[in-house]
């Protein structure tokens, strides 16, 4: 099994942890991953709320090197990237006037694209291609003694639902009851806003909805926030003590991508899945789960 | 053949047709077809003038086919049959050329109408020598009448026309009748009692000598025609003799199965295997249910309940029962569900407790329900505030898209019921347009402001458990956003009631195909014309009522019901019915025998005459559907008014035209 890569921006800078972990934790599964060359920004959430075409087209190119490649799908880590490319695909789909004008703007650096390109969230290839059977053999550390918040995020199935429910996504609670952790299934919190980018334009709006969402974890008593997306963990995790200084609040949750927690569960390395890099210590979680 | 004068009428439908089609010329150039004789035009054809235009050209010109270029058939082409009859002329020799719905109505360009305009009017004018005389078939009328659905919308009817004298058959799926109603507490905005109001029609409908009913059984076949249906109707084993029993509860009382959850209830409370849906029931007799009975699923049981049974009314060798009526006309009265709220995930309903749907609060507040009337949470104290979610399900791309119409005023009552039994518990509606359309419904909107019910307008985004604050802690958080003021709100709330909306039911696209009609996009059954027939079908001598047909309250569903026991009555009281005399017909000089046909008949309306070797059609059960027509290998089946060459003429007119 092999999949094209397209790891993001995200995860060359304050997400590097999540292309780490992802390298490993696919490795450890046995899946190779070939990252798709000269790849480009997605245009994430802000390009298309200003220029919509245009952000169609960016992001087509890197389905149309796909293409050139005689590939037919991507494999998707970020969130905000899975819902941009995939967001591109369908609108081109739903309107010829978009594929037409996207395939203008790409003949004009010499490429092309049909459209074909399938975007895959990298949770819908371990739960629909691997298995969680094919997962669970490979579990070596059970992730038993811990209780993971699974936090899905606003973009992880909304609003496309591809793989999972739009509301209410259950994939990542399951991936982790396989792998043996006490999962909080009931989380209400698990779409909720985390803030994305106006942490960097109105501060205090994000503070609170991060405050909401750690303040969740706390009341249903999670061990850890696991996350699918460079932002979300960012927030709720680089901004903890933003938090704390707005709010009056003692927070000290350690938020991890849920690939890290998935390679530690398939035997990596703690320093291997970069979870030493974390701002809050991951230490309180490692002791807590038997080796 | 013969000359024939035709006559032409344009309507311009004001400007629904001539708004598009060039009427004058449109007239200009029928005149000039080959044996028209008058072409004229009118503002509105239908009315009383135009249709006398018709009548004297038949006087005045001789006219001997007439066509009318104007709506659907299905539309008007009664009333103009009618107009031509009354001149004296034979009604199947007028047609309609569809240039409204078929042409002006979806056309934009002007002249690419009046071409198409020309088109479908030439089709007529060059079929119209070919028409033939008919004559309308004429059979007994029975004179019964079969209602489905024992809520308030089939007991009325019922109670109307057994008032008139007609032997009605009352057909309910559930052991008693009563539906939706019998569940409520108070109904808006008078706060009369329901049971108050509906038992007494209940009990009314059970001891009318001229109402059958057939309550726990359903309708499983229908065949026929408006005046003659054949109904098969599957009536389900009660395990109990009807006969027998009295209703006197000892049976559920002694049975050791107790712990089966109450439909009628909504799940609140638990009932036996034996049971009696509620103690006004009727009929007032016991069903064993055969999925949770010990005995009836095989497994060991003393059966108590018979031992408790003194008229000895057990059976449980008792078998389904299936019972063929006649009738002459039907109304479909069969209710609606209400939205399930569950995949709506955002609201917690299933998840957290004290989430409840309307219909779960009928229940609780019904002083006959599981709490006594009490208005409790799941932990048995009073809620110190509720919040009333508005639109569940309804106005919504997701779920469904229209607005249910009750649930405004149903969750107005809710919050009156709240503040009369707890007068300090804080009650808040929030809502995206109260829509409080009724007699006496705005005042009693006015009335609950007074009553001091917060109202908050915008959508409920989410019901959770998240508590951000002290006073949130451990209580249900509804976050709203209030459009008025423009800010977010988290209301910390004991219980939330999540106003539904009304679904059709699961199964009303099966049972509209087995009573031979059809549903609206919605899933709701569709009438006949929205407007001037609400409650008939396109299946002549079905009649619809209540809230099969879309969401509405309990005076319009009563209003309905009424407009359809009428509806129903001034057909079945005629001796006879006339049918269309568009059916099909054999040649038995031509048919070969081969059968294909007789099996093909959805009416079984072909018979086999074996001495003569030839398919035969029977005339009262053929309802010209084509089947037969379309099928024979040799094209011996021919459809009156519908005939081959009289299609073909149709085809050459149309791509002859201008």
């Amino acid at each position: 099994m092999k999949y094209l890569y397209y790891p993001g921006c995200s995860a060359e800078a304050t997400g590097k942890a999540y292309d780490i972990s992802t390298r490993v934790l696919m490795e450890k599964l046995g899946v190779g991953l070939v990252e798709l060359p000269d790849w480009n920004c997605c245009g994430a959430t802000s390009y298309f709320s200003v220029r919509e075409l245009d952000s169609f087209a960016i992001a087509a190119r890197n389905m149309a090197i796909a293409q050139e490649m005689g590939e037919r799908e991507i494999c998707v880590i970020c969130n905000a990237c899975y819902t941009s490319l995939a967001k591109a695909n369908r609108y081109m789909a739903e309107d010829p006037k978009v594929f037409e004008a996207v395939n203008g703007a790409l003949g004009a650096v010499g490429r092309s694209y049909d459209g074909q390109v399938k975007i895959r969230h990298i949770m819908d290839i371990l739960i629909n291609d691997i298995g969680l059977e094919a997962i669970e053999e490979r579990v070596t550390r059970r992730l038993t003694g811990i209780r993971v918040a699974p936090y899905y995020g606003c973009q992880f199935s909304r609003p496309m639902g591809a793989f999972d429910d739009v509301q209410f996504p259950t994939t990542m609670d399951r991936l982790f009851q396989t792998m043996g952790a006490d999962v909080i299934t009931d989380w209400d919190a698990k779409t909720d806003c985390c803030g994305g980018m106006m942490m960097l334009t109105k501060r205090d709006g994000a503070l609170r909805l991060c405050h909401e969402l750690l303040t969740a974890a706390r009341q249903y008593k999670a061990d850890v926030v696991v996350a699918a997306c460079p932002l979300c963990e960012m927030n709720l995790e680089g901004y903890q003590r933003q938090v704390n200084q707005a709010y009056g609040t003692d927070f000290d949750i350690p938020v991890l991508y849920f690939t890290q927690l998935a390679g530690l569960a398939l035997g990596a390395d703690p320093k291997q899945l970069a979870i030493d890099k974390q701002v809050v210590s991951c230490d309180p979680v490692l002791a807590a789960i038997p080796a | 053949m013969a000359e024939e004068k035709i006559g032409v009428y344009v309507c311009h439908c004001g400007t629904n047709i001539a708004g598009k089609v060039d009427v004058e010329e449109l007239t200009r150039w029928a005149a000039e077809q080959p044996n028209v004789t008058v072409a004229r035009e009118y503002k509105y054809m239908c009315s009383d003038p135009g249709q006398e235009l018709i009548k004297k050209d038949i006087e005045e010109h001789g006219i001997t086919r007439a066509v009318v270029a104007a709506c659907s058939p299905t539309m008007h082409e009664p009333t103009f049959r009618k107009a031509a009859a009354d001149g004296g002329l034979n009604p199947f020799l007028l047609q309609m050329a569809n240039i409204r719905e078929h042409c002006s109505w979806v056309t934009e360009d002007r002249d690419a109408a009046t071409e198409k305009s020309k088109r479908i009017l030439g089709a007529q004018i060059h079929r119209l020598p070919l028409n033939e005389s008919l004559e309308p078939i004429e059979v007994p009328m029975n004179p019964n009448v079969l209602v489905v659905g024992g809520g308030i919308a089939g007991i009325e009817a019922s109670l109307k026309l057994a008032q008139a004298g007609k032997k009605v058959y009352l057909v309910e799926r559930d052991p008693s009748i009563g539906g939706h109603m019998a569940m409520f507490d108070k109904t808006f905005p008078t706060l009369d009692c329901a049971a108050c109001i509906l038992t007494p029609k209940m009990s009314a409908a059970g001891k009318d000598p001229n109402i059958e009913m057939l309550a726990y059984s359903e309708v499983t076949e229908v065949d026929g025609y408006v005046g003659n249906f054949k109904v098969k109707v599957r009536k389900k084993p009660r395990y109990v003799d009807i006969d027998k029993c009295t209703g006197c509860g000892l049976c559920t009382e002694a049975c050791v199965v107790r712990k089966v959850p109450s439909e009628f209830d909504q799940g609140l409370s638990k009932r036996s295997a034996a049971y009696i849906p509620f103690p006004q029931a009727v009929p007032l007799k016991a069903t064993l249910d055969p999925e949770k009975c010990l005995t009836l699923t095989g497994r060991k049981c003393k059966q108590p309940c018979v031992a408790a049974c003194g008229p000895e009314a057990i059976d449980f060798d008792q078998k389904e029962e299936i019972v063929e009526l006649e009738v002459g006309a039907i109304i479909m009265a069969t209710g609606f569900q209400l939205w399930d709220p569950t995949p709506e995930t955002r609201y917690g309903y299933g998840t957290h407790d004290d989430v409840i749907t309307s219909l779960e609060f009928e229940r609780i507040s019904n002083a006959s329900g599981p709490t006594g009337g009490h208005i409790v949470c799941k932990n048995g104290q009073p809620p110190k505030s509720v919040a009333i979610l508005h639109c569940v399900g309804s106005r919504d791309d997701n779920h469904q898209e229209f607005c249910s119409r009750v649930c405004c005023m149903y969750s107005l009552k809710f919050s009156h019921l709240i503040k009369e039994h707890l007068p300090e518990t804080e009650v808040y509606e929030c809502y995206i347009d109260m829509r409080c359309a009724g007699k006496g419904y705005e005042e009693f909107y006015e009335r609950l402001m007074d009553e001091n019910v917060h109202f908050i307008r915008g959508r409920a985004a989410e019901v959770s458990y998240i508590g951000l604050s002290e006073a949130e802690e451990g209580r249900l958080v509804v976050k709203v956003e209030d459009t008025l003021l423009g800010i977010t709100r988290r209301l910390p709330v004991d219980m939330v009631i999540l106003s539904s909306g009304l679904s059709p039911r699961d199964d009303a696209k099966e049972t509209a195909q087995i009573f031979g009609f059809g549903c609206s996009a919605n899933g709701f059954y569709l009438e006949r014309h929205p407007k001037l027939e609400p409650v008939s079908t396109v299946t002549d001598g079905i009649f619809i009522a209540g809230a099969c047909q879309y969401p509405k309250d309990i005076p319009d569903t009563v209003a309905q019901a009424g407009a359809a026991a009428a509806g129903a009555l001034a057909l079945v009281d005629n001796a006879t019915v006339k049918i269309e005399p568009t059916i099909a017909y054999i040649d038995p000089e031509k048919c070969s025998g081969c059968h294909i046909c007789v099996g093909l008949c959805p009416h079984s309306a072909i018979r086999y005459n074996e001495e003569k070797g030839v398919a035969e059609v029977i005339e009262a059960a053929c309802k010209g559907c084509g089947v037969c027509v379309a099928s024979c290998g040799s094209g011996v089946p021919q459809q009156r008014g519908y005939l081959d060459d009289q299609i073909f003429a149709e085809i050459e007119g149309a791509m002859a035209a201008s």
